[in-house]
């Protein structure tokens, strides 16, 4: 690792790579609270045709991209609000076009090799310069003060739409800066993980913390854990299997999702072995449902004609009768 | 409180609809403070786009609304309205713990850059303690039943401290214990004097806690009046309903299913 460090471009690679990892599950979580999975994808499509631009034009293809991917995310949101049925056409279209414009312009410019084409596609850590490391620090730096100061909100929107207006929360300027956050962070790792890859450091991370976590909180602190885990390690592993580093980093996002989906299984069903069901209940405990409460092992048991019930999901927990509980 | 209070909700000849499409017309409508009113109707008879007209979710097309006094256009003080809004489920699509969602009815008290308080915290575990759902604060609300998680959105609306409780059909689709349950916490926020606006066709599960009834049906008001007078009026429309006229027995055009070759035996449906 130290020997990795001193080479100047894996510095700066790594960098770029943390800043992403951080980033990118941040602003993912709420896209998956929205069941919006795939728009970042969408908004890559756009940002090579910003690439593509810049490229052809001597512009810095990060700022050019910012733009295009900027001014999709406000579309997208414009669009969706508009509730029209031929929206979801209008993406697809403004998708598609984006990603041919890129590809076309690029290879009509000067510049324009297929190994630079794919370097932006599928990440190239090689390519990453100082200049493009600052502009990704300021913008991750925007994405996360941004994304933390406003996150009860987010959840607010993203939870329910409708309760959130009622109480008057600006619901299509919220929606509209999650987008415009979600372009950034498309940006931001453009150069790390690739624009057709980007949307999977967003939503794999917290697919995977979905599975274990047991709170909104936790589980977009773990997808952070994971999304760093995998962005930086991905760019380590890529430089000693010389493979390129966005589909490396993916690569262990999925891993990551799989090894948690597997021990997850494997725990509920030993819990479910592990447990008693009550008789069904035609009664819900609760405090003054008339059973006395009683504390147990860091839960409430509520005593039933001698048993110990615990809420657990949609029924109780036969919890053994009490005396024996007492003896144990 | 003082006699000079403006009433809660005053709607005016109020019409409300979905883009060029009335819903409901005619409206007249007050509701004071410690009332509890039922707003009854058939499905579709329009009970729940008339509440979400009066908070502004679906497009007002005519008459006026004013709340606490004020016309719904310039109402900016939305914390004193507590929305409960009809939803069979929470959204499953990520995990959130009870807390975290009844959490959500304090945002409106604060600005946007300012964290938690501590009174936050209070208030948002007393709002769960009310519901009855004190034991379960930290466990995900998709592990709750039905009316368990009617409960938590009652609690969330109950979080923004309001002066009035707008629910959308917080009894439907929930199975009898937690029927009880809800109906238990009901009561209790009367006892406390809340006002509230209840939306329901299931006006078993309320009967005790509702002094006004409301009435829609197609889109207009039916009938308003004391719980009492509305049980008379529901006799009196069934003994209406038992006069025979010899032209009702044979079913009327646009009524019927039977018209068309592949329909059952002709039958008269409920409009």
């Amino acid at each position: 690792m130290t020997d990795l460090l001193a080479l100047d471009f894996m510095r700066q690679a790594l960098l770029a790579a943390l800043l992403a990892g951080f980033a990118a599950p941040l602003v993912g979580v709420f896209l998956v609270q929205r069941r919006m999975s795939l728009i970042g994808d969408g908004m890559g499509h756009v940002a090579l045709a910003g690439v593509a631009v810049g490229v052809l034009t001597g512009q810095a293809p990060v700022l050019t991209a910012l733009v295009a991917a900027v001014a999709a995310a406000v579309a997208i949101e414009l669009i969706r609000a508009s509730g029209r049925t031929s929206g979801d056409t209008a993406l697809a279209v403004m998708f598609y076009g984006g990603i041919a414009l890129g590809v076309v312009l690029i290879a009509r410019s000067s510049a324009g090799t297929p190994a630079n084409l794919t370097g932006y596609l599928f990440g190239a850590i090689l390519t990453t310069s100082t200049t493009d490391i600052a502009v990704f620090a300021a913008l991750a730096a925007v994405v996360l003060v941004t994304t933390l100061l406003l996150r009860p909100r987010f959840f607010a929107v993203a939870n329910d739409e409708d309760y959130a207006r009622a109480v008057g929360i600006p619901v299509l300027r919220y929606n509209v800066l999650l987008a415009v956050l979600t372009a950034v962070t498309v940006v931001v790792s453009m150069r790390v993980v690739g624009l057709l890859l980007i949307s999977a450091l967003m939503i794999l991370p917290n697919a995977a913390s979905q599975l274990f976590a047991r709170s909104f909180r936790s589980a977009m602190w773990w997808a952070v854990v994971i999304g760093v885990l995998c962005s930086v390690g991905g760019v380590v592993v890529s430089y000693g299997a010389e493979t390129p580093s966005g589909g490396t980093i993916v690569l262990l996002a999925v891993a990551a999702f799989l090894l948690a989906s597997t021990v997850t299984a494997l725990g509920t069903r030993a819990r479910r072995a592990a447990h008693d069901r009550a008789e069904r209940h035609d009664h819900e405990h609760g405090p003054g449902c008339g059973h006395p409460a009683l504390g147990h092992e860091g839960h409430v048991d509520y005593l039933h004609d001698g048993h110990r019930h615990a809420a657990h999901e949609g029924h109780y927990d036969e919890h053994g009768r009490h005396t024996t509980v007492e003896g144990r | 409180m003082h006699l000079s209070d403006p009433p809660l909700m005053r709607l005016r000849s109020a019409s409300f609809g979905y883009a060029d499409r009335v819903v409901v017309s005619g409206i007249d409508l007050e509701i004071h403070r410690g009332e509890v009113v039922a707003l009854l109707g058939p499905n579709g008879s329009g009970k729940s786009t008339l509440v979400r007209g009066i908070l502004g979710l679906t497009t007002q097309q005519g008459g006026q609304v004013q709340l606490f006094g004020t016309p719904r256009e310039r109402f900016t003080e939305h914390t004193r309205i507590g929305y409960v809004p009809q939803r069979h489920s929470l959204s499953a699509s990520v995990r959130a713990t009870v807390t975290e969602i009844v959490e959500v009815g304090r945002l409106p008290h604060r600005l946007w850059w300012r964290p938690t308080s501590s009174e936050d915290r209070a208030i948002v575990r007393r709002a769960i303690e009310d519901v009855g759902l004190a034991d379960r604060a930290r466990e995900e609300v998709a592990s709750l039943s039905g009316g368990q998680q009617r409960r938590v959105l009652i609690a969330r609306a109950l979080a923004g401290e309001p002066e009035v409780l707008v629910m959308d059909e917080p009894t439907a689709g929930v199975d009898h214990a937690s029927q009880e349950a809800l109906a238990g916490v009901l009561r209790r926020l009367v006892d406390r004097g809340t006002s509230m606006l209840v939306v329901t066709h299931e006006l078993a599960a309320l009967e005790r806690v509702v002094s006004r009834i409301v009435c829609l049906d197609a889109g207009h008001v039916d009938f308003d009046g004391s719980a009492a007078a509305y049980a008379a009026h529901v006799a009196g429309h069934a003994a209406g309903s038992d006069h025979h006229h010899p032209d009702d027995v044979t079913p009327r055009r646009g009524h019927v299913i039977g018209a068309a070759p592949l329909d059952p035996e002709p039958r008269e449906v409920a409009p």
